[in-house]
């Protein structure tokens, strides 16, 4: 079996600017942000990003990497408006593709699915529709001849998630409540990295869990990055929850001195950095 | 026992949205709702589902009956056997409604949460508000970007119906031939002009507005004693 796992830096540099890049979880839990924060050390920019954004899409903005977002909300969930975000949007700092949840998860499912379009009962009558003036819209053939958004797949260059669990050829384990989107943007994106809590064999992960949390298929994975604590300051249930304080420390700290503070060295320079706190 | 505080008054009109709803989905946005969604499962709604707010479905006591992530809620939300209460952070006469930002979409003067799923509720599932402050600020003219969808923009969509808005002030519905906001009730202590001033756009208001209904005794219990005995509901509308 191919043994498909890498340090974080190394898959981040297996990526390259201009890129349109997927990042699973949703809003502020299990965020892969140990990828992010190695993104944000490369000199990756020029990004599309499609994400149900939270944390990883203000830091990505705040960093100006971002040159289109794709995205039906940004928010930390306990601190429900993205202080980074908000500041990079209202300085007209990147371009946005501003979408509906449930558009953007059959946009992901047409993606997975290799289809060019899902039609979806939503947007009609909203703005979603003029501010996305490319939406077309497709009539149902049978006798209801209802008309619908023909949601176009949100195929992606390469998708960034975090999971509990994974083994070294990139079955991937999620054992809290939610799998979020995760299998469905590993399966739109031509590659995808799985960061995880910890790198276990094989025959531990049904041990850990049911089979049904065995979410992430290897066939749609091309590299593994063990990252312990790798969603902080993000929700990883059940092994920890979100990190409230220091999340609050974020989002109240001007972006260049979080940035000097935390960012500026490697991940266990991070890690370090929160466990004491500085 | 004391009498009601306007925050009760509150959660008795959030409440209401929810009766004769039969076994569907409750979807609360903010707190006040989320303790009339459990009051009213407590009580005149025995059949509602409610959520954790995470991917569970519960019983009022917190013990799990199902299971809701987020892919099989935003699902759930298409089969219609939901009504959920948004937050607004405006909404014009015909129930559009806005919580992506306020300004130029281009360039927002606030960017505020985004669209999130307020366009697949307003088409697929009866949608009603919950405003904590009633202010012109919420209750404009126009919103600068409708997220939820309102009865003039919803022609032809079969599944569209915004059953009520509830604010600190009082109850308000679509019940008039042009499908605009009317005023439906009064909670006790506010007057009309007081709507009237704090509204930004022609509201009907019928010759004879009746008050927001009184919770029982027991109803005052449970509020008070078992759904929110910490009284946080007084944090999102003051005494």
């Amino acid at each position: 079996m191919k043994d498909k796992t890498m340090p974080a830096d190394e898959a981040v540099a297996r990526l390259s600017s201009g890129m349109t890049l997927g990042i699973g979880g949703w809003g502020s839990r299990r965020k892969p942000m140990a990828l992010v924060r190695a993104l944000l050390r490369s000199g990756i920019t020029d990004l599309t990003v499609v994400s149900y954004g939270g944390p990883d899409v203000g830091m990505l903005a705040a960093a100006g990497r971002i040159r289109k977002l794709v995205t039906a909300f940004v928010t930390l969930d306990s601190i429900p408006l993205e202080p980074h975000y908000r500041a990079a949007r209202e300085r007209g700092a990147f371009e946005l593709t501003e979408i509906d949840e449930a558009m953007f998860l059959w946009g992901l499912r047409a993606a997975a699915n290799r289809l060019p379009f899902l039609p979806v009962r939503a947007g009609f009558g909203s703005d979603v529709m003029r501010v996305n003036p490319g939406l077309r819209t497709v009539t149902s053939p049978y006798e209801d001849g209802e008309t619908f958004v023909a949601v176009p797949a949100l195929r992606m260059d390469a998708a960034l998630v975090h999971v509990n669990r994974a083994d070294r050829s990139g079955n991937g384990q999620y054992l809290g409540p939610d799998p979020y989107f995760d299998d469905l943007f590993c399966a739109a994106a031509d590659t995808a990295y799985v960061s995880c809590e910890r790198i276990v064999d094989t025959a531990e992960l049904t041990k850990q869990g049911p089979p049904q949390t065995l979410l992430i298929r290897r066939h749609t994975v091309t590299g593994v990055v063990e990252a312990p604590n790798g969603a902080h300051f993000t929700s990883c249930a059940p092994d920890y929850g979100r990190d409230e304080a220091f999340q609050k420390r974020y989002a109240t700290t001007p972006w260049p001195e979080f940035e000097a503070g935390f960012l500026a060295g490697d991940e266990q320079t991070y890690q370090r950095a929160v466990r004491e706190g500085t | 026992m004391t009498g009601p505080t306007r925050a009760e008054y509150c959660v008795i009109a959030c409440a209401e949205a929810w009766r004769d709803d039969g076994e569907v989905l409750a979807s609360p946005m903010g707190l006040i709702p989320s303790i009339g969604a459990r009051l009213a499962r407590l009580t005149f709604a025995p059949e509602l589902l409610l959520t954790d707010g995470e991917a569970l479905l519960v019983r009022p006591d917190g013990t799990p009956e199902g299971w809701l992530p987020y892919r099989e809620h935003l699902a759930w939300v298409t089969g219609g056997r939901r009504h959920v209460m948004m937050g607004a952070s405006q909404i014009d006469r015909f129930g559009n409604q806005n919580i992506a930002c306020i300004g130029d979409w281009e360039r927002p003067r606030r960017q505020l949460l985004g669209v999130r799923g307020a366009p697949v509720n307003t088409l697929n599932n009866p949608t009603s508000y919950w405003i904590p402050r009633h202010s012109r600020r919420v209750f404009v003219d126009r919103v600068d970007m409708v997220c939820g969808v309102g009865y003039d923009r919803a022609a032809g969509a079969r599944y569209h119906r915004i059953p009520r808005v509830v604010s600190d002030l009082g109850v308000f519905d679509f019940a008039t031939p042009d499908r605009s906001m009317r005023l439906a009730s009064l909670h006790p202590g506010v007057t009309v002009e007081q709507v009237k001033e704090a509204t930004g756009f022609e509201l009907t208001v019928p010759d004879e507005v009746p008050a927001t209904r009184e919770p029982t005794d027991e109803e005052l219990r449970l509020i008070r004693e078992v759904v929110d005995p910490a009284g946080a509901r007084a944090r999102e509308v003051a005494a």
